[in-house]
């Protein structure tokens, strides 16, 4: 470890800008993204599952506040859900004295929170998608079987159903990737706050900017790779037979 | 009642100018992705890996680095032209990009790579005994685009146009960060300065709503008619 940073600094020894230090930012700020879009995905996907399941349901008080829910969500911009969230918690009088400031005075937090509700009302369409999409033979199968609507649901719909929507999921993870630098305007030190602060400090704006667009292209090819893989796996039996 | 401080007008100027960008840069990405889909769908080499590039690039990368990179980058670059210009020929021009024109600029990009796969489907999915017909009648190259091609593939475009457009909408919030006024700067400006976020931010996302109702309404009518002698909507 040691050897291998001399022998960075001496590769980047006439490289003014790229300098050991700048590249620690980037990586901080690669560390804050992955956590960021990762813990977010993660909470978003568990509350969809049940979201998506209630969104289908006969009861209208479980139905249409689910699909307001969504709809809002999807409807209006992610900066205006980080900002209003953001500012919402921190303008609340008195907040600054309760033990919540602890944990809300880093934006992390608010941002994370936003994220999560944004992602979960995605994911909550996409997998209402799938759900719908189930044929009616493989239900009238387990309805034959003598399975309840609840069984149904946990060993026939609900695993199908993830798999059909594993496509539309992936698109998801990279739009979140994309929309999490977002995060950088509400001062978290993320990928593209990184480069904000390089380029505000070397006013070097092409390096700062076309470096950290590098680097997000590599993440959305390394995503784009996993899920082909995964679908590749999960989605075999759906693939036209050869040979 | 709701008391937004005076900002009302501030706010409604703001919206405004987000329609604008917005339309604008519809109307750019449109062209851009009519000029992509053409090139990826041509047989020139250099043209389809110029077009597979751009999607594939602008589709990686997020927004808001984009745009700050043609922001805070085009700037600088179109600066280095206009003085290579003033030494070389002593041309003295200045050309000062603003806010406005790079948000146009840059979600007209982003969003014609989008727009080039959505155009790119919808001519593909116009059956090709359509065209011939169209040219065995004798009509140009050119004729048979404009009364055979466009209209049909219009009709397969336009649920992924409509999409596009509501992405394209809600994206165009992000040029308050590199200083453009729109609703949402005031908005934030308001939120700060009164302490009452959640009036502005929320009067601001029902506006976002508005906009965006309106617009589904619109191309529900445009599917309709791009539709005739089809029977209902599939």
């Amino acid at each position: 470890m040691e050897s291998l940073l001399t022998w960075l600094e001496t590769q980047l020894a006439d490289n003014s800008i790229f300098t050991l230090q700048t590249l620690s930012h980037y990586g901080a700020g690669l560390t804050t993204t992955v956590q960021l879009v990762f813990l977010s995905l993660i909470i978003g996907l568990i509350a969809a599952v049940p979201l998506a399941i209630g969104r289908g349901s006969r009861h209208a008080w479980i139905k249409w506040p689910i699909f307001a829910y969504t709809y809002v969500f999807r409807g209006t911009p992610l900066l205006i859900q980080l900002y209003l969230i953001y500012y919402g918690v921190v303008f609340v009088d008195g907040i600054q004295e309760t033990w919540l400031w602890v944990i809300l005075e880093d934006p992390f937090v608010p941002a994370l929170i936003a994220f999560t509700l944004n992602t979960a009302a995605y994911t909550t369409e996409i997998f209402r998608g799938a759900i719908k999409s189930t044929s009616k033979g493989e239900i009238e199968a387990a309805r034959a079987y003598g399975m309840s609507p609840r069984l149904t649901m946990r060993r026939i719909i609900i695993p199908s159903a993830f798999r059909r929507a594993l496509p539309a999921y992936g698109n998801e993870v990279i739009f979140m990737l994309h929309a999490s630098a977002i995060a950088s305007v509400v001062t978290i030190m993320d990928l593209t706050g990184a480069a904000r602060f390089v380029y505000a400090r070397y006013y070097a704006p092409f390096e700062a900017f076309l470096f950290v667009a590098a680097i997000y292209l590599c993440l959305t090819f390394a995503i784009l790779y996993f899920f082909r893989h995964l679908e590749k796996k999960l989605l075999a039996h759906l693939q036209p037979q050869t040979g | 009642m709701l008391d937004l401080h005076g900002y009302g007008p501030r706010l409604l100027e703001g919206a405004g100018v987000t329609l604008q960008l917005a339309l604008l840069s519809l109307l750019l990405a449109v062209v851009l992705g009519l000029i992509t889909a053409s090139a990826k769908m041509s047989r020139n080499w250099f043209a389809h890996r110029i077009a597979t590039l751009y999607t594939t690039v602008i589709r990686g990368v997020p927004d808001l680095v984009l745009m700050m990179l043609l922001f805070f980058g085009g700037q600088i670059g179109v600066n280095m032209i206009t003085d290579w210009l003033y030494y070389q020929f002593d041309i003295d021009i200045f050309i000062n990009i603003n806010e406005f024109i790079a948000g146009v600029v840059t979600i007209g990009l982003i969003f014609g790579a989008y727009m080039g796969e959505t155009f790119r489907g919808a001519f593909m999915a116009v059956d090709n005994g359509q065209i011939e017909a169209g040219k065995a009648y004798g009509m140009s190259n050119s004729l048979v685009f404009r009364r055979v091609r466009f209209p049909q593939m219009m009709r397969h475009a336009l649920p992924g146009l409509s999409n596009n457009w509501m992405v394209l909408l809600k994206t165009t919030a992000l040029v308050s960060v590199i200083g453009l006024s729109d609703m949402v700067r005031v908005a934030s400006e308001a939120s700060k300065a009164t302490r009452e976020p959640f009036t502005f931010m929320i009067v601001v996302a029902i506006i976002y709503l508005l906009i965006a109702s309106v617009s589904e309404w619109l191309f529900a009518r445009l599917q309709k008619r791009y539709n005739i002698g089809y029977g209902e909507a599939d």
